[in-house]
Order: C-alpha cells, then structure tokens, then sequence
C-alpha cells in the first residue's frame, strides 16, 4: 500500500474516535479540517492507486459481499437452494426478488467476511453444483420471463477431487453455452475478484459492469508467475503485465461499465457501494426491457464473437 | 552402433529441432517402456508402442491422415496467426519458434473433410504447439470451423489437445471459451452433431469449453482429461492422487464421457456415428 493510503486510513480512524467523543467548536472544526485534508489525499490516492492495490482492495476481507449487496438491493427475496441432483453449494447464492419494479432472478458467488463464514462459503469456489445450481435458476428465469443479474466475486472455481469427479469443466461450459443462448436480458458485474472461467460460467450477459476495484483476469497473478516463470512471488510483477483492472477491461470492451466506489474501497463505505450498484441495475434493467429478446440474445452473440486479436501470416 | 540409431526422443531447445510426432532415424525409444521400435511398426500402428502400448503424441497432419477419407481434407483459415495484445515479454519469439518446429501457423489445424464419403467439418488441436494453448488465434480458427458447419449444415468433429487458455494473451484467450462455445450454441440450435474426441492431455479452459460440449464425447485410451491440473489440486488438498485420476477411464467411470476408444479405431468409430445421423441412410 502506497504511504498517501497509509495517511487516508490514519485520518479515517481519527474522524471515527474524534465523532465519538461529546462534540463541541474545537472538535467540530478539527474535523472539518481532517475531513478537507482527506478529500485531498483521496484525490491523489486514486491516480498513486498500482494493480496491485486494486487486488489488495478487491480481495479485501471486509469488501461487501454478494448477501449484503443482496440484503440492500432486493426486495421480497426469497433463497433458492440446490442443483436437484447433488447438493446445495453454498459458494453461490441463488434467488428470486425485486430490484426497483423489476422482478429478477440472482445468481451471486458469496465470499466470506471471516474465517468461519469462508469456510461455510468456500472462499467463494464453487463446485459443479453451484454452476448446475445457477444453469436451474437461469432456466427458471426464461421459463417465467424475468431478467438474470449474476454477481461475481470468486478466485476461480474449486479445484479438488469432487470437483472433477463430478465434471467442473462440463459445469463451467454448459453455463458459458447456455448464457450465451438464455431468451431473457443478463447483467452480469464483478464485486470482488473475477477469477477465471470461474466468472466466466456467469459472465456471458448484455451488460458487463465491474466495480472500480475489482478484477478479472485469465488467473490469479500468483498462479499466473508461477505457470509463466515458476515463480509465485512474482505475482505483483505478473499483476501489472496481465491487464486485470476495471480500466483495462474497458479498454478491451469487455465490460461496460465502470461503478465508481467510495473512496478507500467498497469496505469504507458499503451502503453507498450498495447505491451505485442498485442505480446502475435499474438503469439498466429499464433499457432492457424495452429490448426485442431476439435481437438482444444476437447482439449478445456478436459482443462474444469479436473477442480476440490476431493476425493473418503472409 | 545400435546407440547411435536411436535417436533421443527428449526435448532440447538447443539447437531448435523440428518438432516431429514420430521423429526421423531407424530406431526409437520408447519414453514410456524404454525399449527400441523399430520406425515402420511406430508409423504403422499410429504411433502406439507395439510393447507397451504407449500413445505417442501425434501431429494434426498425422492425426487428419489416420481419419478421414485419403486426399478429402481441404485446409481452412491456414493463415489466421497470433499477435501479441498484450505486448507480452517474449510472445513473439515464442510463437515464431514454436511455428517453425512444427511446420504450422497456430496449434490447430481446420478443414474439410470425408469419412466414407460423408462431409465433415474437423478441427484438430496440437500439443505441441505451445502445450496446444488457445489464445485469439486458436479461439478464432475453432469458432469459423464450428460457423463454417453451422452454415453449410455439417457435422462437425473436434479432435482436442490442451495445456488450457494462453496466459500470454490474458483475459483475451479466456473470452475465446465463450467465442467458442456460443458458436456451438448455434450450431446445436441448428440440429447438427458435433462430436469430440478427447485427446492427451485436454485440460484448463478447453475443458471448460468446447471439449466438453460435444453431442457426443470419445476419449483416446490413457489420455489425461481434467478441469484443474494435477499438481494444483495436490498442492491445494496436499495430499497425492491415485495414478488413474483424470484419466479417459476415470472420466468414463464418473459419467463424464461416452466412450474410450483405442486410436486405431477412432475412424471406424466416427464414420458408425456419423451414418447413425446421417439424414439420408435415414430414408
Ligand atoms: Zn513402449
């Protein structure tokens, strides 16, 4: 972390404690100036701001997770559990409720704010289960004719024995083919990490956001140094050769939208987070709807069809 | 001197040598059992080990040859080759050499073909070529296979061979999964079939793609077929795998594919496949 980050974090306790003691003139203009002092350093936090703290920022632990975007956002919730044939992965949250008028299914990665509750999450990894969890509720939401948002926040999908047994690339595939045919509007967004063709298997929608602090890459800079140059400590150096930030993926046209967040991250200050993110959902969704599906689903099909750069030998 | 006809299998990078499915000299040795084959039993069993049955890898062209009908194979997009997005350390370099080791552009190779007389769309991917990794330009030439197909309604027969995505090319080659298989989308919309044959290894992002979308999915004998890589799971579960794991019998016995076929039978294989869709022996 850069030393201006450092200052804004200092200067963010102090405001804290000085707020919490009985106010009077003195302690009122004291923060009032601290708070000038931060807008300043925030200013100059955001252009000091290397890959690398980004990745800090969008893995960090107190980030607001898919539940609590979820518990702001959406109203009359209601949680649907279970791929009907193996089990519930709790690394994905899936269900059904109201964004502003519109009725919509969610399908959100869910990482943890602790030890405990990644443990119960997964870190966020889901299984062929989550995948097949999250094909059943897009389905449903063709069937019933309501729009898809998918929340991304996952370091990759798991990488075990089960999840082999059980097809974790058959998963991922079957819901990359699927999107990419689903007869109803998809916005898909990165609130965390996007880690792999495990964001992917959620991924392929009509829009794309990505919160300013999150990233979406190919594989974590760690697994990218050491695949590349046997070297997982060279993580940072690969983080900045790998194009992974918000900005980059615009530049490819792979996203969207960029969601501004609260200066410091997302975890600084959730609610307002939550506000973009609900704003930015509407917005879009109003567009959406207005959308001939046919024309939607073939315009979803050229965005994907145009990736990639290459060259013709002579 | 028998030792001196042997030619060493093992790879060297200095001097660049031509990357051959079977190499040149009289002899080889087998990587797998160690004992010498003679060169004329290797090209005629398809490059399997008369001892020990070992499968060696076998080049796209060799591939195309041993499958379909002599002289149909007509190639498409030969020239499409990669660039370097992301102005990756070295890419350049490495794509050139990897060119010129095995005589090809990228590590697929495209076209039409016959099996019995019957049109075919086949794809056939390379391991050799930088571990048969799909960035742009694989991602690219797959996807106008599978719209080629699509348009002149034919099936279509996908011959995998994967490390996984390219990380020269970052996120670009992991948006080549959804390139790819959202042209498989319409090309199954369309009612045609696409079978794939899973060779060794087929893993990572092809995996996660195309390799697994197949009507119907065969697997040659011994091959390794897996999402993650061996070595990231033990890593992770720090613990060792049984010897089959990730296997084409290990997919086959968890449900995962449809059948392991030797490699001398692959052909006989498609071409039953094919005339059990076919529209005309229909009538
Ligand atoms: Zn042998």
């Amino acid at each position: 972390m850069s030393q201006t980050i450092e200052r804004i974090e200092t200067i963010y306790k102090a405001i804290s404690e000085l707020s919490k003691l009985e106010q009077n003139d003195e302690i009122v203009k004291t923060i009032a100036r601290l708070r000038s002092i931060l807008i300043h350093l925030e200013k100059k936090a955001q252009k000091e701001y290397c890959v690398w703290d980004r990745i800090q920022l969008a893995r960090h632990i107190d980030r607001p997770r898919a539940q609590y975007y979820i518990d702001r956002i959406v109203e009359d919730f209601i949680e649907i559990h279970g791929d009907r044939s193996f089990s519930d992965d709790r690394a994905i949250i899936g269900g059904i409720g109201k964004i502003g008028k519109h009725t919509v299914t969610i399908i959100a990665q869910n990482k943890g704010n602790n030890a405990k509750e990644n443990v119960e999450r997964n870190f966020g990894m889901p299984h062929p289960e989550g995948y097949r969890k999250a094909l059943r509720l897009m389905k449903q939401a063709e069937k019933f004719n309501r729009p898809v948002v998918c929340l991304i926040d996952t370091p990759g999908a798991y990488c075990g024995i089960g999840a082999e047994e059980r097809g974790q690339g058959e998963a991922i595939a079957r819901n990359i083919m699927e999107m990419s045919r689903l007869k109803v509007p998809i916005i898909s967004g990165i609130i965390g990490e996007g880690g792999s063709g495990g964001a992917l298997a959620l991924g392929v929608a009509d829009r794309f956001f990505m919160q300013e602090n999150t990233t979406y890459s190919i594989l974590s800079p760690e697994g990218f140094a050491s695949i590349l140059w046997k070297d997982s400590k060279r993580a940072e150096e690969a983080a900045e050769k790998m194009r992974m930030t918000a900005k980059d993926l615009l530049g490819f046209e792979i996203i969207d939208h960029i969601i501004g967040e609260p200066t410091g991250g997302a975890h600084k200050d959730p609610q307002q987070a939550a506000h973009k993110v609900k704003k930015y959902l509407i917005e879009q969704l109003d567009i959406l709807e207005t959308k001939n599906i046919e024309k939607l689903v073939q315009l979803r099909y050229e965005r994907f069809r145009k990736y990639g750069e290459f060259g013709m030998a002579t | 001197m028998l030792d001196n006809l042997i030619k060493k299998t093992k790879k060297c990078d200095k001097p660049i040598t031509k990357k051959r499915d079977i190499p040149d000299g009289i002899f080889y040795q087998c990587p797998k059992c160690k004992k010498s084959i003679y060169k004329l039993d290797l090209r005629q069993g398809a490059g399997v080990c008369p001892h020990c049955n070992y499968y060696y890898p076998v080049s796209p062209k060799n591939r195309i040859n041993i499958t379909v009908d002599k002289g149909s194979f007509r190639e498409l997009d030969v020239n499409v080759t990669s660039v370097n997005p992301l102005d990756f350390p070295e890419y350049e370099d490495k794509i050139e050499t990897y060119k010129y080791k095995t005589e090809q552009n990228e590590a697929v190779i495209t076209g039409r073909a016959k099996i019995e007389g019957r049109n075919i769309i086949i794809a056939v991917m390379d391991s050799r070529f930088m571990m048969g990794s799909m960035g742009s330009a694989v991602g690219e030439k797959i996807t106008r296979a599978i719209e080629y197909a699509t348009v002149h309604k034919l099936p279509l027969i996908i011959f995998t061979a994967s490390g996984g995505a390219r990380m020269q090319e970052g996120i670009l080659s992991l948006m080549q999964m959804a390139k790819t298989s959202s042209a498989l989308a319409k090309h199954d919309d369309a009612g045609l079939l696409y079978v794939v044959v899973l060779t060794d290894p087929t893993t990572g992002g092809v995996t996660a793609s195309f390799a697994m979308l197949g009507d119907i999915i065969l697997a040659e004998e011994g091959a390794l077929i897996g999402f993650a890589g061996r070595r990231v799971i033990e890593q992770t579960l720090k613990q060792k795998l049984p010897q089959d794991f990730q296997s084409a019998e290990f997919l086959l016995d968890h449900g995962m594919i449809d059948s392991v076929v030797k490699r001398d039978e692959i052909r006989t294989v498609l071409d039953r496949i094919l005339r059990l869709h076919s529209k005309e022996d229909k009538k």
